[in-house]
């Protein structure tokens, strides 16, 4: 009796195992080889156009790295870049989402309308606000601002980093009004009934009852997002190419400079452990916390 | 009274009955409420609105004084066709998103079939180790993967990029089919196996077809997610692999303000991919969040 329970249970576990194990094989490879390097790389003096200059640099990389104003300032726009789009999308998206859960005319396309812009590829949407809604002399928002008497706004040269903020936040509001009206069909509507019935208005209930209930989907949306935003690539590429100056460079794009246009395979290797680490301080949170609900 | 007021509330108005100031409020609300939302979403999505006029347009017309009234034109279409290889660009994407999604769908649904049905002690932190992954920011890996893709001679090539494709969406594809064969009803796979069903015939006749719809929607949103993908695309391919949007990124030079083909170009390139997303957007979210909102 015992026996056949314990063989049955190996059986079982044989073919979880056999099940598993391509996903499981490949994406440990996935993770493993490319990460190894990229760390053993950056200790090392590695320049594609120096091909004499190798060997062991042990923390020279690092050194180099942390006193380049250049990462500092890429720091500080990926931290700007990053905080406003999310104050942006998860205010706005709250909102939006409070709104398209009401009953009205057509709501149903003028949710679908909404979170379009979260399908457009990149590549498109910074293009098409670039050139035909922000450029200084035929763009939309020029000809809106002249409707209102006031001066068009060159914006990648005067505001560029607001520019980038703009066209980022257009592609995650819809993400995060998508995700919160999600988790708005789970509102108990007996509970808001409720507390009508008690007096309570249109603003009470948002902050007393909507709000809370939002809590851990405006999290996981701020997770989510944070992990994507941390490495904004495209959109700098196509439009600002990270300048003028330093003005829109973030971590990722100063990496992509050291390493393809520089070809500093150590100190690039270098920038991507920290952009390593920093993704992995925001991602132990969001495992945490998809951890917990998995339980329930 | 009862039935004239739900009557109202459905928004048609009731001959002969008279409304309640109640109900006049609701209906002054509601009008309110169509009013405002109509218009914030009119302006979220007026940038793709006006980038599919702009394709109709000719170049003079597209870069002149913003206007509604032009007479359309296929002109921008017909030159993008011609003259910029769009064919090729296309293909590219249709293959490495397909791909990678089929790839993807083929290794993970055997993983999530064990993870649902067969569940170890093992099960959870494997699923939490998968979601894991997806936290390596991509440039954090760039270098190592542009050199060994250099080096074996997969450097612009669809295979590179499927390759990518797949192994980047594959923890997303394993989480949303999990969440899918979960919430499928044991006992049928139970009365399936007592009539004497092997575990392939389980898989092929009872589960893939019960759960096509949440298959479907998983490979959608793979689909989505390859073809929009624009950190790889731009930095591994560059004349033969690319895809549309590293292609769309060409029009970013200074020189070439085609406004009017840019448009064009760029309404093919998401047509398709805005109709998955309008199709799958609900299902999306269990794949976008790991099953942490649903």
């Amino acid at each position: 009796m015992n026996k056949t329970r314990t063989s049955g249970r190996t059986i079982g576990g044989l073919r979880t195992l056999s099940l598993q194990a391509p996903a499981v094989s490949l994406l440990f490879l996935w993770m493993i080889v490319p990460l190894a390097m990229t760390v053993w790389f950056s200790l090392q003096r590695y320049n594609l156009l120096m091909p004499g200059m190798t060997g062991f640099a042990g923390l020279e990389n690092y050194e180099y790295l942390f006193t380049d104003p250049a990462l500092w300032s890429a720091m500080g726009t990926t931290l700007l870049m990053v905080g406003w789009v999310l104050v942006i999308t998860v205010v706005g998206g709250t909102l939006l989402a409070v709104l398209f859960q009401q009953e009205f005319m057509g709501q149903g396309i003028a949710r679908v309308l909404a979170i379009s812009p979260f399908f457009v590829m990149p590549t498109v949407s910074a293009l098409v606000w670039k050139n035909m809604m922000m450029h200084p002399a035929n763009g939309v928002l020029s000809w809106v601002a002249e409707l209102f008497g006031l001066p068009a706004v060159d914006w990648f040269s005067s505001l560029p980093l607001t520019s980038i903020v703009i066209i980022v936040a257009w592609q995650w509001l819809p993400f995060a009004l998508l995700i919160l009206l999600t988790a708005m069909q789970s509102l108990d509507e007996d509970q808001v009934e409720a507390a009508r019935m008690d007096g309570a208005g249109p603003i009470a209930i948002f902050f007393f009852i909507t709000l809370p209930h939002l809590k851990r989907a405006i999290s996981v949306v701020i997770m989510i997002e944070m992990i994507f935003l941390l490495t904004i690539f495209a959109e700098i590429f196509v439009t600002t190419s990270g300048g003028p100056g330093l003005a829109t460079t973030n971590l990722a794009y100063l990496i992509y400079i050291r390493a393809l246009l520089d070809f500093d395979v150590g100190l690039a290797s270098a920038g991507g452990v920290i952009a390593i680490i920093l993704a992995n301080i925001v991602a132990i949170f969001l495992v945490r916390m998809v951890a917990k609900n998995l339980e329930s | 009274m009862t039935t004239a007021r739900t009557k109202s509330l459905s928004g048609a108005a009731v001959p002969g009955v008279q409304r309640s100031p109640l109900t006049d409020a609701l209906l002054n609300r509601r009008l309110w409420l169509t009013v405002l939302g109509w218009t914030v979403a009119v302006l979220i999505f007026f940038p793709i609105f006006w980038m599919v006029l702009t394709g109709f347009k000719t170049e003079t017309e597209a870069i002149a004084e913003p206007s509604l009234i032009f007479s359309p034109t296929l002109e921008s279409y017909a030159e993008v066709q011609q003259r910029a290889g769009y064919a090729k660009f296309a293909l590219n994407s249709v293959v490495v998103a397909f791909g990678s999604t089929l790839l993807a769908l083929l290794i993970a649904i055997p993983a999530a079939y064990s993870m649902a049905f067969l569940p170890t002690r093992r099960t959870k932190g494997t699923l939490l180790w998968m979601l894991s992954t997806k936290m390596l920011p991509p440039v954090g890996v760039l270098v190592p993967i542009y050199l060994l893709f250099r080096d074996t001679g997969l450097l612009d090539t669809r295979t590179g990029l499927i390759i990518v494709y797949t192994l980047m969406n594959l923890p997303i594809v394993v989480w949303m089919l999990y969440t899918f064969f979960k919430d499928m009803p044991k006992d049928i796979l139970e009365a399936g196996r007592m009539d004497g069903a092997s575990t392939l015939q389980e898989v092929l006749y009872l589960l893939l077809p019960l759960t096509l719809p949440g298959i479907a929607s998983t490979g959608l949103l793979s689909v989505i997610l390859s073809w929009n993908e624009a950190f790889w695309s731009l930095n591994l391919t560059s004349s033969n692999a690319a895809p549309l949007t590293a292609y769309i990124a060409s029009f970013s030079s200074p020189e070439g303000l085609f406004w009017a083909k840019l448009s064009a170009a760029s309404t093919m390139a998401i047509a398709p991919i805005l109709v998955f997303g309008w199709l799958t957007q609900k299902q999306m979210v269990r794949g976008l969040t790991f099953g942490a909102v649903k």
